[in-house]
């Protein structure tokens, strides 16, 4: 077995998943705030992707400018959504909320098909690269890797030191009591959920620099979000980061000993093992 | 002895709920388990029913160890409970309610059969003109008058009761304390958790006190009202505590 | 059984019998062709009303059993020559075989952890079906000529198909209808609507969540058993498609969980709603939009459903619409 293959795998997937980590959170962070599994999470990722490819096209700019935009975009994609499809039914038992953001997957899935059509699409985007001996480490990578740690920390300094933050947390603690304190839940609701969307067109954009994409690469990337979580925790977006990680250091390094189309079955073994022995994940379930 | 608890604990990670509690509870009482909030009652509740097992001890049903048994091995040996914060079956129908109750408890009948134990046990805590409604629709006293059917309707050897008249008003009060007089006349044994003093006062053969987990008192209604850990535990102003009790002693 | 003296189950099975003899009474092909379809939906639904309808787990993955049956079924015909009877009981028998095991360790999950569950199962046997060689790899299996000779030939096959797919709605309904109406299909509900107060009632919610679900896989089973018979070419994409138990979902929620009927509405409406919207020249494109749109308005409104709507409303209907 070849140690610097070895090693160049765990390069990339530890930098893929700090990507994998970000877009996890996003999901986390909304499930840790209402307790709604986001099943719009998907299209969310591919609204990214193709946001970045249009942007950078049309207006002919470096890919990785168009974040201030995706950012705002994210926050107010999420805010509509939660106020369209979910505000009515917030307080509705679990199958209500899962239906309604499926059926919101289903509308963006279909109307994205209808635009872009099923076809792969690729961004162009180079670089340079770091040598290493026989290791190669791409420069997209590595931006990708900072973008995704300079958001966290971004997060998490929301979270913990602005007022709409403490606002948020408060809500996800005690719904009524932060009410009672005169925060509108509804609206930092709204706003959580315009973060985890953020987080998740962020997540879009930067894989989008790495890997070709279709409009059907979002709902994959759902279902891997999935497995993060759960081995994170839910709730949890320490853990959702460091889920993303291991998952993205599993697929690295077991594509060297397995074949790719293999990859699924595995992640999904791993799920399975996850919810059967810890099903608060590796970091514990919280809520935010 | 048909209930005995054996130096029961009950920990929650750093958290002592239950601190080795003892006690008995004799065929066809009514037993009264009283305590400040927190105190670990429902915990308590909790272990016997089996909806978690006990850290340490036993807790012996009818002479057999049924320590750390599931809910639904309980229910079939005849054990039955009510809740502190009601769970209707809401979207199902009054009568369905108590014939989940008939069907799946002590006696596991046949659907058919059960839902005629169910008219009738509907007819006993008074709710039969109420039959065909959904559970959710119904007000809180009638809630938990449909908790009580529906434990009672799995004909229960033993039922524990978890503050049945918590949010009920004076009146609702006294026709609660009616039905549970004529569950004990039906020969069933009662264990009833309450806050409200002169009920449980009035009603309990035996009272036992709880504070902080474990126990501090134990005896009749008399004895334990004048016990001195237990106004200190509840009350603190021994003035307030006299007057409270004078009230209780008719 | 108190099912059988019931009226509403006669009138049902009656009326389902009638419509579905009607093809071949008529000997219209392309109504048989179009009746096969929603036959074939109005079993996935109602499999999916069992699982989710009257436990509240939602099974999103639920055509993972479509796909095993029929793939089962397809490789015993094709490879060792067996009468598509057998083939489809075995791949219903494997199918609900692999539930039970798979819903022992994934139903002890509450609600969204399951539903995320059956995702994974469906994409990992999918992708394990796609990398296995004797069932066709990545490529999937096709029939060879002779295969359809023991029926009389291709033309005499579809209708054989048409036959299958007609008995085995009829014994879905029914296998439906008697849950619901008995004690068993009253202790799923009672999970459904608590399970830690059903387990005090003396419930045990593992063994009945893991025989409803072992149930509910047997069907989607066959009807893959006897869609991909009459198809004659097998592969994993149209096998394991996710979109096609959502669609099942939806139906459900159309026409109302937790009923019997309901499932039927729902899958009739939805195909016509669909069909439409294909052929016509605007639309086409927008049916996953519209599928999107139409469910969101049902759980925002009216989650009850069609017919669930229309028993709460009028109890006259109750005693007609199980």
């Amino acid at each position: 077995m070849n140690i610097e293959a070895l090693i160049a795998s765990t390069f990339d997937g530890l930098m893929l998943g700090f990507v994998y980590g970000l877009m996890a959170m996003g999901l986390t962070l909304i499930f840790g705030v209402m307790k709604v599994i986001n099943l719009g999470h998907g299209p969310m990722i591919a609204i990214g992707m193709f946001a970045v490819l249009v942007m950078s096209q049309a207006l002919g700019i470096n890919p990785y400018l168009t974040l201030p935009v995706i950012v705002v975009m994210g926050i107010l994609t999420g805010i509509v959504m939660y106020f369209l499809a979910l505000h009515r039914v917030i307080n509705s038992p679990e199958l209500t909320t899962l239906l309604a953001t499926f059926s919101v997957n289903m509308m963006i899935t279909g109307l994205m098909t209808v635009i872009f059509t099923t076809s792969p699409r690729g961004l162009d985007v180079t670089l340079g690269s770091l040598q290493f001996g026989q290791v190669t480490i791409l420069g997209t990578r590595v931006t990708a890797v900072v973008i995704a740690v300079v958001v966290t920390i971004a997060l998490y300094l929301f979270l913990y030191r602005t007022r709409q933050g403490k606002s948020i947390r408060a809500v996800a603690n005690n719904r009524s009591a932060a009410e009672l304190m005169g925060i509108n839940s509804s609206w930092m609701l709204g706003l959580s959920f315009g973060m985890g969307t953020m987080l998740a067109m962020i997540s879009g954009m930067l894989l989008a620099t790495m890997f070709s994409f279709t409009v059907l690469t979002g709902n994959t990337l759902e279902t891997k979000s999935f497995v993060i979580v759960v081995l994170g925790g839910l709730g949890n977006p320490t853990g959702a980061l460091f889920g993303g990680i291991i998952i993205g250091l599993l697929e690295s390094i077991t594509t060297i000993f397995i074949p790719v189309s293999w990859v699924p079955v595995l992640e999904f073994v791993v799920f399975i093992m996850i919810l059967l022995v810890r099903p608060n994940g590796i970091f514990g379930a919280r809520s935010s | 002895m048909i209930l005995s608890v054996e130096n029961v604990s009950k920990r929650f990670g750093g958290l002592q709920a239950l601190d080795k509690v003892t006690l008995s509870v004799k065929e066809g009482e009514i037993f009264g388990i009283i305590g400040p909030n927190g105190a670990g009652k429902t915990t308590l509740f909790n272990t016997i029913n089996g909806v978690y097992p006990p850290t340490e001890g036993h807790i012996k049903f009818r002479g057999d160890d049924v320590t750390g048994l599931q809910p639904y091995d309980l229910s079939k040996r005849g054990i039955a409970r009510t809740y502190q914060v009601v769970r209707p079956l809401g979207e199902l129908t009054v009568h369905e309610n108590v014939t989940v109750g008939a069907c799946f408890g002590r006696e596991n009948l046949p659907l058919e059969k059960a839902e005629k134990v169910a008219d009738e046990v509907l007819e006993f805590v008074g709710l039969t003109v109420r039959r065909d409604i959904l559970a959710s629709k119904l007000n809180v006293a009638q809630k938990k008058r449909l908790e009580m059917a529906r434990a009672l309707a799995a004909r229960p050897i033993l039922i524990l009761l978890d503050e049945v008249l918590a949010g009920l008003n004076p009146q609702e009060v006294a026709d609660m304390l009616g039905v549970v007089r004529k569950i004990r006349e039906q020969g069933v044994t009662i264990v009833m958790i309450e806050h409200l003093m002169h009920a449980v006062m009035n009603l309990s053969d035996r009272v036992f006190v709880l504070d902080y987990g474990a126990q501090i008192a134990e005896g009749t209604p008399q004895e334990v009202s004048n016990h001195p850990k237990v106004i200190e535990a509840y009350l603190g102003d021994p003035e307030v505590a006299k007057r409270f009790l004078e009230g209780t002693s008719s | 059984m108190k099912t059988l003296k019931n009226i509403s189950f006669w009138l049902l099975f009656i009326a389902i019998a009638a419509v579905a003899i009607l093809p071949i009474a008529q000997s219209n092909v392309s109504m048989r062709e179009d009746f096969f379809l929603i036959l074939m939906l109005v079993i996935l639904a109602s499999s999916t009303n069992i699982i989710m309808g009257y436990t509240g787990y939602v099974s999103f993955g639920h055509i993972v059993y479509f796909g095993s049956g029929g793939y089962v079924a397809f490789y015993l015909m094709q490879t060792f020559q067996w009468h598509f009877v057998p083939a489809a009981l075995v791949g219903g028998c494997v199918a609900s075989l692999l539930a039970f095991l798979i819903g022992m360790p994934v139903l002890r999950l509450r609600g969204a952890y399951f539903a995320l569950a059956t995702i994974g199962i469906n994409e990992a046997v999918r992708s394990f079906v796609s990398n296995f060689e004797p069932f066709g790899g990545s490529v999937g299996m096709f029939f060879n000529f002779g295969v359809y000779d023991v029926y009389g030939g291709a033309k005499n096959a579809g209708q054989f198909a048409y036959y299958a797919m007609v008995v085995l709605a009829l014994v879905t309904i029914a296998t439906s209808f008697l849950i619901k109406k008995s004690k068993f299909g009253l202790g799923l509900m009672s999970i459904r609507e608590d399970q830690d107060a059903s387990m005090v009632l003396g419930i045990n919610p593992a063994r009945l969540k893991v025989i409803t679900y072992t149930i509910s896989a047997f069907f989607p089973a066959i009807a893959g058993a006897i869609f991909f018979f009459k198809n004659g070419l097998i592969e994993p994409g149209p096998a394991f498609e996710l979109h096609r138990s959502v669609e099942a979902l939806v139906m459900v929620m159309l026409g109302g969980f937790g009923t019997v009927t309901g499932p039927i509405v729902g899958a009739v409406v939805y195909e016509r709603l669909r069909g439409f919207l294909i052929t016509n020249e605007t639309f086409s494109n927008f049916h996953l939009v519209i599928a999107g749109g139409l469910l969101l308005l049902i759980v925002l409104f009216v989650p009850a459903g069609l017919v669930g709507w229309l028993r709460l409303r009028f109890a006259a209907v109750r005693r007609f619409l199980e």
